[in-house]
C-alpha cells in the first residue's frame, strides 16, 4: 500500500482508485482536451468556408485521388500499429519491431503526401491559350477573375509572342481565408502526426535496449496507439469536412 | 540504466536551499510557491488597480497617459485572472488536494513542478513586457481586429499572446494531474459521494480546464499567425468575421468564469460546515449543482456578446440559459445559510470571510442575473455596471473566499495560528473598502460612464462617486497591507496550531501541521463522509501520527531538474518568438535553443534514473 503513493514510473502492478492505470486516464484526458484543439480549429474552418474573396478555391486545387491515398496509408498505419502492440503482448520481439517500425515509416509517408501537396498548392499555376485571351476586358478562369498581378504576368508573356502562358495561381495561408484556414487546419494536425512519429520511432530505438521490448512495456505501446489512432480519426473528419465537402459540395 | 545514468546526471539530492525549491515534486511545497507567485502577481495587480483609481478620482486629469491607461485595464485584467486568482486556486489544489484524499502525493509530480514552473515563466513574460516595449493594451479580452497586426503594430500584444499560450500549457498539464490525482488515488472507501467539497469543486475546475484551454490556444494561434505570418483569420477586407474571436474567446471565457468561482465555492463549503458544527446541508445537492454549473457554463457564452447583433433567436436562447444557470447556484447559497442555520456557530475569521463571500456573492450573482436580460444588457453593455458586477463576483466571490481559505489552511502549511483581531481588522477593512469601491460602481454604470475611458469631464455628473470608489479602493490596498502584516507576523510567532486547531472534518487535519513530507504514514481507510470527523465522534484513533512504524518503506518520488529545465526552454523559445518579426537571425537562433533545451529536457526526463538502487529494480 506504501508503494500506491509513487506514481512515477508507471508501475503497471500499482493499485490505483479506479484500476486503471494513471499515465491511462492522462491520456485520455489530453485528448479528450484535443478534441476541443482540434474542434475549434473545424469550426473555424466551416465558419470561413465559402467566404474567400478570391481563389484558388477547394476545388481547384484539391486532388482527391492524391488525397486519398495519403489517407489510405494513414488508415493502415493504424492497423500497423495495432498488430506492434499485440506482438508485443504475445512477446514477438521481431514482428513488434516491425510492426513499430512500419508503422512510422507509414506515418512518415502521410507527411511526405502533404508536403508535396502543401507545395502543389503554393504553386498552383492557371494555363491560358493567348490566342483565346482578350487582353483588354476582365479574364476569368476556374469561377476566378485575374487579379491586376495575374493580368500583368500574363500580358507580358503573350505579347513575347508565346502560344501558351501560365499566370501564377498558388494558395498560401496569407492568399485567402481558405489558404489561412485550411493550412493552419492541415498543418496542425501534420504537426501531431510528426510528434507521433518521433514517439514511434523512439519506441523502436528503445526496444533494442535491455528490457525495452518485454511485454512489461505494454502501456508504453498502449499509450502511443492510442495517440496515434486518435491522430488518424481526426484526419478521416478533416479529410471529409475539408476535401470531399470542398470538391463535391452538393452533399 | 548504466549507459543512460551517464548521459543524463543522477537525480538532485537537496534537502535544503534554493535548490531544494527548485527541484522540489512536493505537492505542498508547490503549493506554496504557487500561493507566493500568486500573491506577489495579485500585489503587482493591485498596484495597476490603484494607478487606474487614482487617475478616475478626479474629473480631467492627466496622471497617466491615455496609452499608458490602455496598458494598466488590460494588464490588471489579466494578471487578476490569470496570474492571481486562477494559480491562487492552484496553490490550495496543491496543498490540499492530496491530503484530502489521503493521498501521499499527485499522481505525476514532477508534472506538477513543471505546472509550476511553466506558470512562472508565463508570468514573467506578461510582467515584463512593462519593461520590454509595452505592456498590451486591448483589454483582457483582446478584441480582434484590434489586437491585429493593422491596429495594433506594438509588441505588447505579442507578450501577452505568447505569455496566455504558456500559461495555458501550465494550466492544462495542471489540470490533467488533478482529474488523474483525484480519480484515481482515492483513499479506499473514499467514494465519489464522500468526497470533500472543495475536492469535488477541483475535479470539476479541472474538466473545464482541460477543455476549454484548447479553444483559446486556437484563438491565439489564429491571432498570432495574423500578426506573425500574414494569415487572414481577423481581417476584415478578405472576408474574415471578428465575430470569431469572441465566439472563441467567450466559449473559452464564460468556463473560465466558473473556473475562477468554483474553487472558491469550494473552499467555502469546507470553511461552513467546520465553523458551523454541522455536515454540510443537503452535500449530494450542492455536488451536483456544482457539477451542473460545470456543465452549463458552456451553454451561455453569448451572454458577453448580445449587443453584436446575432439575432432575437440567439439573444433570447442565451438569456434563457443564463437566467437558467442561477439556478444552482442560488442552490449553493441556500444550502451554506441551511449549514450555518441550527449550528454552534464560530465566528472565527475564516468563518467571518466566508460569509462575507456568501453576502458579497450574491450582489455580484444578482447584478449578473440583471444582465441575463438580453435588453437591459443592453443598456449596461461596457459601463461601469459591468465593471461593479464582475469585482463583486471576483473580488467580493474568488479573492475573499480565497483569503478565506488562507486563514483557514495556514495553520496546516506552516503549523502556526494566523492572528485572530488582526484577520477580523482585515477582513472588516476589506469588505468596507470594497463596497465602498465597488458598490459606486454601478451607479456609475447606470448614469452612462463607459468603461475604460481615460477620464471624464467634470459635469458629467460622475465625480462624486468615481472620488469615494477611489477612496474605497484605498481601504481595500490597507486591507491587503494588514492582511501581509498578519502573514509574516503570524508565520514568525503565531501560537501552535496543532493538528487539528478548529475541530475540523476532513482527511487533512488527522495529520500534523505542518504536514510530514510523506503526509500520511499510513493511508488512511475511509468510511464516511467528513471522514475525519467521522473518527473523531467514534473515537476512534484509527490514523496514526507520525513516527509511524512503516514510515521506512515509504517511497517518495524523487527530486528533479528537468521540469524547471523544460519551462525554462518554453521561456527562451518564446522570448525567440516574440522578437521573430522580419525574420531577425538572433530571435530565430534563441527560439530554435529554447526548443532544443525543451526538447532535451522531456527526453532526459522520460529517462532519469532513480537514486535509490531498490527503487530502480522495482522497475
Amino acid at each position: 500500500m506504501a508503494h500506491a503513493a509513487v506514481a512515477e514510473h508507471g508501475e503497471e502492478h500499482e493499485e490505483t482508485t479506479t484500476g486503471l492505470n494513471h499515465r491511462k486516464l492522462l491520456m485520455w484526458a489530453f485528448l479528450g482536451s484535443d478534441c476541443m484543439f482540434f474542434g475549434s480549429l473545424i469550426a473555424t474552418y466551416l465558419v470561413y468556408q465559402g467566404k474567400s474573396q478570391r481563389g484558388p478555391f477547394p476545388e481547384d486545387v484539391f486532388s482527391i485521388p492524391v488525397t486519398s491515398v495519403s489517407t489510405f496509408v494513414l488508415l493502415m498505419s493504424s492497423m500497423s500499429m495495432v498488430l506492434a502492440y499485440s506482438a508485443l503482448t504475445r512477446g514477438q520481439t521481431k514482428s513488434f519491431r516491425i510492426w513499430l517500425l512500419s508503422t512510422a515509416i507509414m506515418g512518415m509517408t502521410f507527411i511526405a503526401f502533404q508536403v508535396f501537396e502543401f507545395y502543389e498548392f503554393a504553386n498552383h499555376e492557371l494555363e491560358f491559350h493567348c490566342s483565346e485571351v482578350d487582353l483588354s476586358g476582365t479574364i476569368e478562369k476556374d469561377n476566378h477573375t485575374l487579379t491586376t498581378f495575374q493580368k500583368n504576368q500574363l500580358k507580358e508573356q503573350c505579347e513575347a509572342g508565346q502560344a501558351e502562358a501560365v499566370v501564377d495561381h498558388g494558395l498560401t495561408p496569407r492568399t485567402n481565408l481558405f489558404g489561412t484556414t485550411f493550412f493552419t487546419l492541415t498543418g496542425f494536425h501534420g504537426a501531431h502526426v510528426t510528434l507521433g512519429i518521433v514517439w514511434l520511432l523512439s519506441l523502436f530505438f528503445y526496444s533494442f535496449r535491455k528490457g525495452g521490448a518485454s511485454p512489461k512495456r505494454e502501456l508504453d505501446i498502449d499509450l502511443a496507439a492510442l495517440y496515434w489512432h486518435f491522430v488518424d480519426v481526426v484526419w478521416i473528419v478533416i479529410f471529409t469536412v475539408v476535401y470531399l465537402f470542398g470538391v463535391f459540395p452538393g452533399i | 540504466m548504466t549507459t543512460l545514468a551517464r548521459v543524463f546526471p543522477s537525480r538532485p539530492v537537496h534537502p535544503t536551499g534554493v535548490w531544494s525549491w527548485i527541484t522540489t515534486i512536493d505537492h505542498k511545497r508547490i503549493g506554496i510557491l504557487y500561493g507566493v507567485t500568486a500573491f506577489i502577481m495579485f500585489l503587482t495587480g493591485g498596484l495597476e488597480a490603484l494607478y487606474i483609481r487614482l487617475q478616475l478620482a478626479l474629473p480631467n486629469q492627466d496622471f497617466v497617459t491615455p496609452e499608458v491607461y490602455n496598458q494598466l485595464f488590460t494588464m490588471h485584467g489579466t494578471t487578476m485572472i490569470f496570474l492571481a486568482i486562477m494559480p491562487m486556486g492552484a496553490a490550495f489544489f496543491n496543498f490540499v488536494i492530496p491530503l484530502q484524499i489521503g493521498a501521499r502525493d499527485v499522481a505525476f509530480p514532477r508534472l506538477n513542478a513543471f505546472s509550476y514552473w511553466t506558470f512562472l515563466a508565463g508570468a514573467l513574460m506578461l510582467k515584463l513586457s512593462w519593461f520590454m516595449g509595452g505592456a498590451p493594451n486591448a483589454g483582457w479580452f483582446g478584441y480582434a481586429p484590434i489586437t491585429g497586426a493593422a491596429y495594433n503594430p506594438g509588441q505588447g500584444i505579442d507578450f501577452w499572446i505568447l505569455s496566455l499560450q504558456i500559461l495555458g500549457v501550465a494550466s492544462l498539464a495542471a489540470a490533467f494531474n488533478f482529474i488523474v490525482t483525484i480519480v484515481n488515488m482515492r483513499a479506499p472507501g473514499l467514494s465519489l459521494m464522500r468526497l470533500p467539497l472543495f475536492t469535488w469543486m477541483t475535479l470539476v475546475t479541472s474538466i473545464l480546464l482541460v477543455l476549454a484551454f484548447p479553444v483559446i490556444t486556437v484563438a491565439l494561434i489564429e491571432l498570432m499567425f495574423d500578426r506573425f505570418f500574414g494569415t487572414n483569420f481577423f481581417v476584415p477586407t478578405a472576408g474574415a468575421n471578428p465575430l470569431l474571436w469572441q465566439h472563441l474567446f467567450w466559449i473559452f471565457g464564460h468556463p473560465e468564469v466558473y473556473i475562477l468561482i468554483l474553487p472558491a465555492m469550494g473552499i467555502v463549503s469546507e470553511i461552513v460546515p467546520t465553523f458551523s458544527k454541522k455536515p454540510l446541508f443537503g452535500y449530494p445537492v450542492v455536488v451536483l449543482s456544482g457539477v451542473i454549473i460545470g456543465f452549463m457554463g458552456w451553454m451561455v457564452w453569448s451572454h458577453h456578446m448580445f449587443t453584436v447583433g446575432l439575432g432575437p433567436i440567439a439573444n433570447s436562447v442565451f438569456a434563457l440559459t443564463t437566467m437558467a444557470i442561477a439556478v444552482p447556484t442560488g442552490v449553493k447559497i441556500f444550502n451554506w445559510i441551511g449549514t450555518i442555520w441550527g449550528g454552534s456557530v464560530s465566528m472565527k475569521t475564516p468563518m467571518l470571510f466566508s460569509v462575507g463571500f456568501v453576502a458579497l456573492f450574491i450582489v455580484g450573482g444578482l447584478s449578473g442575473v440583471m444582465h441575463s436580460s438580453a435588453a437591459s444588457d443592453a443598456q449596461q453593455q461596457d459601463t461601469y455596471f459591468i465593471i461593479a458586477h464582475i469585482h463583486y463576483v471576483l473580488f467580493g466571490g474568488s479573492i475573499v473566499a480565497l483569503l478565506a481559505g488562507v486563514y483557514y489552511w495556514f495553520p496546516k502549511v506552516t503549523g502556526r495560528m494566523m492572528d485572530e483581531t488582526v484577520g477580523k481588522i482585515n477582513f472588516w477593512l476589506m469588505f468596507i473598502g470594497m463596497n465602498i469601491a465597488f458598490f459606486p460602481m454601478h451607479f456609475l454604470g447606470l448614469d452612462g460612464m463607459p468603461r475604460r475611458i481615460v477620464t471624464y469631464d467634470s459635469d458629467m455628473g460622475w465625480n462624486l462617486w468615481n472620488m469615494v470608489s477611489s477612496i474605497g479602493a484605498l481601504l481595500v490596498g490597507l486591507s491587503v497591507l494588514v492582511f501581509m502584516i498578519n502573514v509574516i507576523l503570524s508565520y514568525r510567532r503565531g501560537e501552535v496550531a496543532g493538528a487539528d486547531p478548529w475541530d475540523a472534518r476532513t482527511l487533512e487535519w488527522s495529520i500534523p501541521s505542518p504536514p510530514p513530507e510523506y503526509n500520511f504514514a499510513q493511508i488512511p481507510t475511509v468510511h464516511d463522509r467528513d471522514a475525519f470527523w467521522a473518527q473523531k465522534r467514534e473515537g476512534v484513533r484509527a490514523v496514526p501520527v507520525a513516527g509511524g512504524s512503516e514510515e521506512h518503506d515509504v517511497h517518495l518520488p524523487q527530486p528533479s531538474y528537468w521540469p524547471f529545465v523544460v519551462s525554462a526552454g518554453i521561456l527562451i523559445a518564446g522570448y525567440g518568438l516574440i522578437y521573430l518579426g522580419n525574420n531577425n537571425p538572433i530571435a530565430i537562433a534563441v527560439a530554435a535553443i529554447g526548443t532544443f533545451i525543451a526538447m532535451f529536457a522531456v527526453y532526459a526526463w522520460s529517462f532519469e534514473p532513480v537514486n535509490d538502487p531498490d527503487e530502480d529494480a522495482g522497475h
